[in-house]
């Protein structure tokens, strides 16, 4: 049996926390504390959790963007962990992210034909940039006369489809995403979530999506865990999770999310 | 039933745009009212142009009626010892909305001290008493903190106790929860209910998730670039939407939800 496109096993990330006396030892703070996850080709984890519970910091060892104190990141064989950029080139090329903010993750003095351009470039992509810009445009729902625009011009949901272009114009395998609707309104928030899907669809995809929101991860994701203080508390298929979850932190939060009642008629 | 809060025909133009343009909506005594709305669509800039804090370039014309009396084109002084006293507000973000150089138990006794001229004794006994309302843990010794050392749900309760500290007739919040865990989030939801129902404080609340507000008020207006859309009861309204963009707001809630 082949390997799971995405394996971490027993990832542990600490952090020392400030001096609290001169000669006592630091205390440490698990900030994931022993996580083991898969993610096959094609394939979608929702990681759910509130503000602190290791989510992205997870993320950010899963992208070899931090090391983990103890465990082992696998990316089709491959182990990750940080290094020289050149290094992980090859691995840049599969896993691409979209993150939560959009016009804090776009240079506000590039055009989105150069935003978009930059992955191609740095990352060595041997194909025809100026066509794939404009395709990847396009798959994203933008126009091609958009190029030469800059993202103060975007709205928030727009900004968020030129981010989106960025990240799947290298022909990644994996998208990892960090609450990436997060800070759009709920009508913008379905397109974008559309989007993804369809895009996860059309290009074989595979998603990570971090989101503190449970609906967000149960309208994209066919697996979901999720994190309390490091430690995953519940994993499973996400409609059985959330349909009947097992774990009280995870009935308190779905308790939590405010609700509408059934439109008349339905 | 005696109106509280008349709101007539309320225009606020920034730049020549109308950002709310002409809107009209009451509040009686104690009422509940949820205003829905999604970026630019006017919400907070018409709650900030009732109690005289949009930016000074606005062109504000209308009427605001408090308790019968006019709100707009008072001088800035007036409203201010209006704010904080008989109408006070509580803010998205609380890290922003509290001064990180005092410590709590100042900011939240800070209404009784300049609108009641409390003592710094009977101000400080206050903010003790207010920190405990709200369910801040230790009100002793919270009082004595700065900002940073609180969670973000701590912080926006201690926004809370500061909006409460003069017992106002008039709280407006505006998307106090956003910045929260949605477990944090049910905790400040459930206290807001509570002391508003207790003291019989008249609430506006904003916000763009319907669910939230729905929860909360007794009725809703619907805001799109700047006029209401749609009116009517929080109940009727999510269960059959009159109008097409609040049923597109309802349909994107109900796809999202868990």
């Amino acid at each position: 049996m082949t390997e799971p496109l995405l394996v971490a096993t027993g990832i542990r990330r600490t952090f020392a926390l400030p001096r609290t006396s001169l000669l006592g030892a630091r205390a440490v703070r698990h900030a994931v504390d022993g996580v083991d996850l898969e993610v096959a080709t094609g394939g979608s984890l929702g990681i759910v959790g509130e503000s602190g519970s290791g989510k992205s910091t997870l993320v950010r060892i899963l992208l070899g963007l931090d090391r983990a104190t103890a465990g082992e990141v696998r990316f089709a064989g491959q182990p990750i962990t940080p290094g020289p950029p050149r290094r992980l080139g090859w691995f840049r090329r599969q896993a691409q992210v979209v993150l939560q903010d959009p016009f804090g993750s776009l240079d506000p003095r590039m055009t989105v034909a150069s935003i978009v351009r930059e992955p191609l470039v740095c990352l060595d992509i041997d194909e025809d940039h100026d066509a794939r810009i404009d395709e990847v445009l396009v798959a994203v729902g933008l126009d091609t006369d958009v190029r030469s625009r800059y993202p103060h011009e975007f709205s928030g949901g727009q900004q968020q489809r030129i981010a989106i272009a960025r990240a799947i114009a290298p022909r990644p395998t994996i998208l990892f995403g960090d609450e990436p609707v997060s800070s759009l309104d709920v009508s913008v928030r379905v397109q974008i979530l559309d989007l993804l899907r369809r895009l996860a669809d059309e290009y074989a995809l595979s998603l990570v999506l971090v989101s503190h929101d449970l609906g967000v991860v149960r309208y994209l994701c066919d697996d979901v865990m999720v994190l309390r203080d490091g430690k995953v508390v519940e994993r499973g298929p996400t409609a059985a999770v959330f349909d009947a979850p097992a774990d009280d932190y995870t009935v308190a939060l779905l308790r939590a999310v405010p609700r509408l009642p059934a439109l008349e008629g339905n | 039933m005696s109106a509280l809060l008349e709101v007539e025909d309320l225009t606020v133009e920034l730049g020549g745009r109308a950002v709310v343009d002409h809107v009209s909506w009451q509040l009686e005594v104690g009422g509940r009212l949820g205003i829905i709305g999604e970026s630019g669509s006017g919400k907070t800039m018409s709650v900030l142009a009732i109690v005289g804090l949009a930016p000074d370039h606005a062109v504000i014309s209308g009427s605001v009626r408090l308790d019968g009396a006019e709100l707009l084109g008072r001088p800035d002084r007036e409203l201010a010892a209006l704010r904080g006293d008989q109408v006070a507000m509580v803010f998205q973000d609380p890290r922003a909305a509290l001064n990180p150089l005092m410590r709590v138990g100042k900011q939240i006794s800070e209404p009784l001290r300049v609108h009641q001229r409390a003592s710094r004794r009977a101000a400080a006994t206050a903010a003790i008493e207010l920190c405990g309302r709200v369910g801040l843990p230790e009100p002793e010794r919270t009082v004595r903190a700065y900002p940073h050392q609180l969670s973000g749900g701590q912080r926006q309760r201690v926004g809370i106790a500061m909006a409460l500290a003069c017992r106002p007739e008039l709280l407006i919040a505006d998307e106090p929860t956003t910045a929260l865990d949605v477990t944090v989030q049910a905790g400040v939801m459930a206290l807001l209910r509570e002391l508003v129902a207790e003291e019989g404080t008249a609430l506006v609340f904003i916000s763009h998730d319907v669910a939230l507000v729905a929860g909360v008020v007794k009725s809703v207006i619907v805001m799109r670039d700047g006029r209401i859309v749609e009116r009517g009861s929080a109940a009727d309204i999510v269960r059959s939407p009159e109008h097409e963009y609040t049923r597109q707001l309802l349909d994107a809630a109900r796809r999202t939800s868990t």
